[in-house]
């Protein structure tokens, strides 16, 4: 029933969780960081930058496009490599690995 | 909470209002009546097909996710106390990469209609089903409670209909599109929507610019020069541990809202999936920052007391802020909009209740998986209704109450129930039937005793002097927990037949449709 697990695609596999989950860490840490700033911090977050920006608005701008960037990171790797990975290994499959 | 005064009408909002959502609602009608002729496969009722493009997924997930709540809620907010809205904004953003990352493709590739059909790919069919139709329903129940009641006390606002009245129209309009036109007039709604909403957002906060050499930062330093203190953090995050159980519910709970989750199976394959994030992080992105500068906007043209005065929650800051720099013909689009927002959400809402209805309970616990075509699609729409009916009576017995925790709620739930045990039986070979069902079981069951021992319901609404739990919400608690009774669990009492089928799982998560050569998955795709 249950076939052997491609050597080639279990490691393939183990990769994306690897760039997932760092990816999900460095979210975290991003957010949860900001939300610290916010909770110990804030004389700091007050402070301005510049005119009509403090340190902690900019800070949440960041946040929002960090959330964005990563995800774009994630998408770009995944379009690039992986699924390219993933469809050399389903080739060779069809090739050699006598599928129907 | 109490009866807001009577707005005082800003300006001829009725007139105008009225004009833009009968057109939104003739328009929506006419989609819904183009989407029921397509409508003929319970595929059709549930996924449309797996016929939408990522970009017309990211536009619906958008339109899924972006509530009047938060359109009005954070503008409001921000207008009241400035910087903090910004963290609730932040709040809600930060789940979608978590989507991204660890649950759109590995749903896409596993499931058909329901977040349920990953799990009971490699375990014991009834007992995940009920445990995660159980919990899933629990999520859409509190959400769908506080859309509602929501939605009838912000039409009563912007249109000065009666409360009662405005939730049956709610249920009702909503209650058409999906009950005739399924997921693809659903779908349709939801972009109309979001590009409605995305769009209005901009004109509007592009407007208020205009008076500041569309720089916002001489907006804020506007508003600074008025009151310093809106510039740095507030009250908002007075107790860390809080702001942070709070936090972990945003960031994982969106990764578990079956309204969400089900948007995936909507795509034709998992790059559709994981491009649709995308597109729908950045949306959701850039509406959140617009509503900042709206906040901000409303604050210092409208003016804080003028947004207190016609209601005390702030949502009228942005209605307020359109009939300011674009006069009454603005503000009754942006009326519309945000009646049409609410639409939208209700509508993904009902139709992920009847998946799980359907779907999970009828067909593949109560019927074992032998259900026809057509006794499917019948029952699914009869969950529709149900639901639908349901919807409108919750929203009308819990008039008066504040619900603002419900949402949150929704999140811990969905995070501590669902989220947990999806993510452990797509990574861990070891994770068992019993361990999924302990898992959602005491996720879901913990996330509700805890928040009615918490200040917010033990206190505020029971009226007890103290709470027995010190968090306003749980999900520091309970989803750590979740985590490890599902992992104890699992260990405790080995599955053969569940780590058997993991090499499939696997298989399937990567090569989706293409796995299905393999002998032992005989699961049809549409």
């Amino acid at each position: 029933m249950a076939r052997d697990p491609d050597p080639a695609l279990a490691k393939l596999a183990a990769r994306r969780l690897t760039v997932a989950a760092t990816l999900t860490v460095l979210m975290c840490a991003v957010y949860f960081g900001f939300l610290l700033l916010v909770a110990y911090q804030k004389p700091l977050l007050g402070r301005l930058v510049t005119g009509g920006l403090s340190y902690g608005i900019a800070g949440g701008v960041l946040v929002i496009v960090t959330a964005f960037v990563l995800t774009g990171v994630y998408v770009a790797w995944a379009n690039r490599r992986y699924d390219v990975e993933l469809a050399r290994i389903a080739r060779a499959h069809r090739d050699g690995g006598g599928e129907p | 909470m109490s009866a807001p005064a009577p707005a005082p009408a800003p300006g001829q909002t009725s007139a105008t209002a009225i004009v833009f959502f009968f057109v939104f609602i003739a328009v929506t009608l006419g989609i819904t009546y183009w989407a029921a002729r397509k409508t003929k496969t319970t595929s059709e009722f549930f996924a449309a097909g797996g016929n939408v493009t990522g970009f017309q997924n990211g536009l619906a997930l958008a339109g899924d996710f972006m509530s009047a709540a938060s359109f009005l809620g954070i503008c409001g907010l921000v207008a009241q106390s400035g910087f903090d809205g910004l963290i609730y904004s932040v709040g809600w953003l930060v789940g979608w990469p978590v989507v991204t990352f660890l649950v759109a493709e590995p749903l896409r590739n596993l499931g058909k209609y329901t977040f349920a059909d990953v799990l009971a790919y490699r375990m014991q069919q009834r007992p995940v089903r009920v445990a995660a139709a159980t919990s899933g329903l629990t999520v859409v129940a509190f959400y769908l409670i506080a859309q509602m009641v929501g939605a009838g006390n912000l039409i009563r606002l912007m249109f000065g209909l009666d409360y009662e009245v405005a939730v049956v129209v709610v249920g009702g309009v909503m209650l058409a599109y999906v009950l005739f036109g399924g997921m693809i007039a659903t779908t349709w709604v939801q972009i109309v929507k979001a590009v409605l909403l995305l769009g209005g957002a901009l004109a509007l906060a592009l407007l208020a610019l205009s008076r500041f050499g569309m720089n916002p930062l001489a907006l804020f330093a506007e508003a600074a020069s008025r009151d310093p203190s809106v510039l740095a953090p507030g009250k908002l995050v007075s107790n860390p541990i809080d702001a942070v159980s709070l936090g972990l519910a945003l960031m994982f709970g969106t990764s578990g809202l079956p309204h969400i989750l089900m948007r995936f199976y909507t795509v034709k394959d998992a790059k559709a999936a994981r491009s649709s994030v995308f597109y729908a992080t950045g949306f959701i992105g850039a509406f959140y920052l617009v509503t900042f500068v709206l906040g901000f906007a409303a604050q210092v043209i409208v003016g804080r007391a003028a947004i207190k005065a016609a209601d005390k929650g702030g949502n009228m800051a942005a209605p307020l802020l359109a009939e300011a720099v674009g006069g009454t013909p603005f503000l009754g689009f942006i009326s519309a909009v945000a009646f049409a927002t609410i639409l939208a959400v209700v509508a993904g809402l009902t139709l992920s209740g009847a998946a799980a209805l359907s779907h999970d309970l009828w067909v593949n616990v109560v019927k074992k998986g032998k259900a026809p075509e057509s006794e499917q699609l019948i029952v699914a729409r009869i969950a529709t209704v149900m639901l639908g009916v349901v919807a409108i009576a919750l929203g009308i017995a819990f008039k008066g109450q504040n619900v603002a925790f419900m949402v949150g709620l929704a999140f811990a739930v969905a995070a501590s129930g669902n989220f947990p045990a999806l993510v452990l039986s797509i990574v861990w070979r070891g994770m068992t039937t019993r361990g999924a069902v302990a898992a959602m079981v005491t996720g879901t069951a913990s996330a509700l005793a805890l928040i009615v021992l918490s200040p917010t319901v033990w206190v505020d609404m029971f009226g007890f002097a103290h709470a027995v739990f010190p968090l306003k919400n749980p999900g520091i608690v309970t989803m750590p927990l979740s985590f490890a009774v599902g992992i104890a669990a699992s260990l405790f009492e080995p599955e053969a037949a569940a780590a058997e089928r993991f090499a499939a799982l696997s298989r399937r998560v990567q090569l989706g449709p293409l796995a299905d050569a393999a002998p032992d998955d005989a699961t049809p795709r549409a």
